[in-house]
């Protein structure tokens, strides 16, 4: 059910002293096109209960520590409606979330976590900037997951991308061939794989993110990455016989 | 038999447990429904399995063998003693498993991190997982936290909400494969905490002078917290009983922190692209704490993620002066060295970045001697001697 946009906003009334909300220039209708689809998400109903304001998911939520970040706020928003609001953290709170799920101990069963996850997916979906701007730099991540079925490879352990981890990485990085041969299960003898993973296997996974439109999210975040993705996957499939 | 931590207010307050006054429905009845219509079949535990208690009191079984190894990305990348050392206890348990190639990762992690997937995918990715254990005969035990706990959320997903099911089991159809769900999801620490007392029977270290602080990994027992380890006789039963009992068992003490509840600080983007909040929450809500309330001579984990972070976050602080230095492992890790494993062979601990050299002097390892064993490995292999090295190299 599509609603029209309140009469006025909460700045809007007479009296009122809080700022202008962030993103007036976006059409109500497109923020509330994007909260219908975050409802209709069939994890939705079992993520928001109705919110105490107790503040236990704060308490708990390591992200509120470091940032301006509260998943009671996410909670609350979401059980009110507040399509202006959802629309703001869509953009400016969600990546803050560390998606520990410490906050799923919510005494009215709620997850500020689960929601942010539904939140951030229709967020790609749409390829916010918002959302572009927080994945950037993570192309390669996804790259790799993608292409090879393996998030974390040990050739991503380089001294540049971890400086901060100390020389350590870099003896790693240098020794990474013989290290890797040093390994007694047969599985780990890779570099650019977590394990070995199979050819058939690999191409069962790239037919899932076919048959599931996940390519589509990609093409909107990020249409690069989308084509590089595609070429990797369409060689290996074509060569299996399917046309995709 | 493992003994009471003495936590005071843990003793005074019994937490009582009661299945039939759980504040959520056994998922597990839900899919046996399921497979009596015919619509998904479950993979049964294989025997021999122990019986073990879960949050609310029900009963959950932990398969001892013929177990299908669900490796972990960034153990096998970037921790890869932690994955070496879970075969290693299961050969030397004498138990039967499978290392398949036929796996991908879970791809939870790139989830919570970019959420560039969807509950489609996500089930996809973790039936196809289970289809591949289920034509092996094997039963799937899950090396990582957040692949067991967001494999958990893809169970409440496709149990509960026919549409989901009836998408996986179209994509699963087009692969060739049948809709297969596991009687039980087994992380593989509660395997460990299975067989806690074995290891303690083998255990040829000495570990009652090491002081340990538990790391609960937040994808363990927050995430579905209705499947996590809870035993009357840790902490009262009021925190998950995994890791814990283990420590227990080989002997050493857990040490209390008041921070025990809080996560690591991965935080799945951060780890990547944000490392400075991940440092800054390892580093002032977990590694000094535990300093600070317990000093520890190891902290103990169970997932991927935690072992990272706490590890890796400990250089940088150190040019700000601030009190880290604890070296981080996991369970399987520790009981391996307790069981008489070699440090670098097995423990592969030169992955490891914050010094571990004085834990292994106070567990009775000379680690000097070891290395030079290591290198003289490393040079076989340099010099073609050897392709590999092997299990029976380990052994030998």
């Amino acid at each position: 059910m599509s609603r029209a946009a309140p009469a006025t906003t909460f700045a809007q009334r007479p009296g009122a002293t809080l700022a202008p909300r962030a993103y007036e220039d976006v059409p109500y209708e497109e923020k509330l096109a994007l909260w219908e689809e975050v409802k209709a998400d069939p994890r939705f109903p079992d993520y928001l209960y109705g919110c105490y304001e107790c503040g236990i998911c704060v308490a708990a939520c390591p992200s509120a520590r470091f940032y301006d970040f509260s998943p009671r706020k996410i909670a609350q928003a979401a059980a009110r409606e507040d399509v202006e609001l959802i629309f703001e953290q869509m953009n400016d709170d969600v990546w803050n979330c560390s998606q520990c799920f410490s906050c799923d101990r919510c005494p009215r069963q709620n997850s500020p976590g689960g929601l942010i996850t539904i939140l951030r997916e229709v967020a790609v979906r749409h390829g916010l900037a918002s959302s572009q701007e927080a994945l950037e730099g993570y192309g390669r991540v996804v790259y790799k997951i993608m292409t090879t079925g393996t998030q974390v490879s040990p050739d991503m352990l380089q001294p540049d991308a971890f400086p901060d981890w100390g020389p350590d990485v870099k003896e790693v990085s240098d020794q990474l061939d013989l290290w890797r041969r040093a390994l007694p299960p047969e599985t780990l003898h890779t570099t650019s794989t977590g394990w070995e993973v199979s050819e058939k296997t690999l191409l069962e996974l790239y037919l899932i993110w076919h048959y599931s439109d996940v390519m589509d999210m990609i093409e909107e975040v990020d249409e690069g990455l989308h084509m590089i993705i595609l070429d990797v996957m369409e060689e290996t499939l074509e060569e299996a016989g399917y046309e995709i | 038999m493992t003994s009471i931590i003495p936590v005071e207010s843990l003793k005074t307050k019994p937490f009582r447990v009661d299945p039939s006054e759980a504040p959520t429905a056994d998922i597990r009845e839900a899919l046996f429904e399921l497979e009596e219509a015919g619509e998904i079949i479950v993979q049964r535990v294989p025997e021999p399995y122990v019986e073990v208690m879960t949050k609310y009191g029900r009963t959950k079984k932990i398969p001892l063998g013929q177990t299908w190894h669900h490796k972990s990305c960034g153990q096998c990348g970037h921790i890869p003693g932690y994955s070496t050392a879970i075969f290693w206890l299961t050969r030397k348990l004498g138990y039967d498993y499978l290392d398949p190639k036929d796996q991908t990762s879970c791809t939870a992690w790139n989830y919570y991190a970019s959420a560039t997937s969807n509950v489609a995918a996500q089930g996809g990715v973790a039936m196809r997982n289970f289809a591949a254990a289920y034509e092996t005969g094997y039963f799937p035990i899950i090396h990582c936290g957040t692949s067991y706990g967001h494999y958990k959320e893809v169970r409440q997903e496709i149990v509960h909400h026919g549409d989901v099911r009836e998408k996986v089991r179209d994509i699963m159809s087009k692969l060739g494969k049948p809709l297969v769900m596991p009687e039980e999801i087994v992380h593989y620490s509660e395997w460990v905490h299975a067989v806690r007392d074995q290891i303690a029977q083998h255990q040829v270290r000495d570990f009652s002078d090491i002081v340990a602080c538990v790391h609960p990994a937040c994808h363990y027992y927050k995430l579905i917290q209705e499947d996590a380890i809870y035993d009357p006789d840790i902490y009262g039963g009021q925190r998950t009983a995994t890791v814990s009992g283990l420590i227990l068992a080989l002997g050493a003490e857990v040490a209390d922190y008041s921070t025990f509840f809080d996560c690591c600080g991965f935080g799945f983007r951060h780890i990547l692209v944000s490392r400075d909040f991940s440092r800054s929450f390892a580093t002032m809500r977990k590694i000094e704490v535990m300093k600070e309330e317990a000093n520890p001579d190891v902290v103990i984990t169970h997932d991927t993620g935690c072992v990272t972070t706490l590890d890796k976050s400990q250089f940088a602080p150190q040019a700000h002066g601030r009190n880290v230095g604890v070296p981080v492992m996991s369970d399987a890790q520790f009981a391996a060295l307790a069981m008489g494993a070699h440090p670098y062979r097995v423990c592969q601990l030169h992955w490891h970045s914050t010094d571990y050299r004085p834990l292994l002097e106070k567990m009775g390892i000379d680690w000097e001697a070891a290395w030079i064993e290591f290198e003289k490995d490393l040079k076989r292999l340099e010099a073609n001697e050897i392709e590999y090295l092997t299990w029976e190299d380990v052994d030998g």
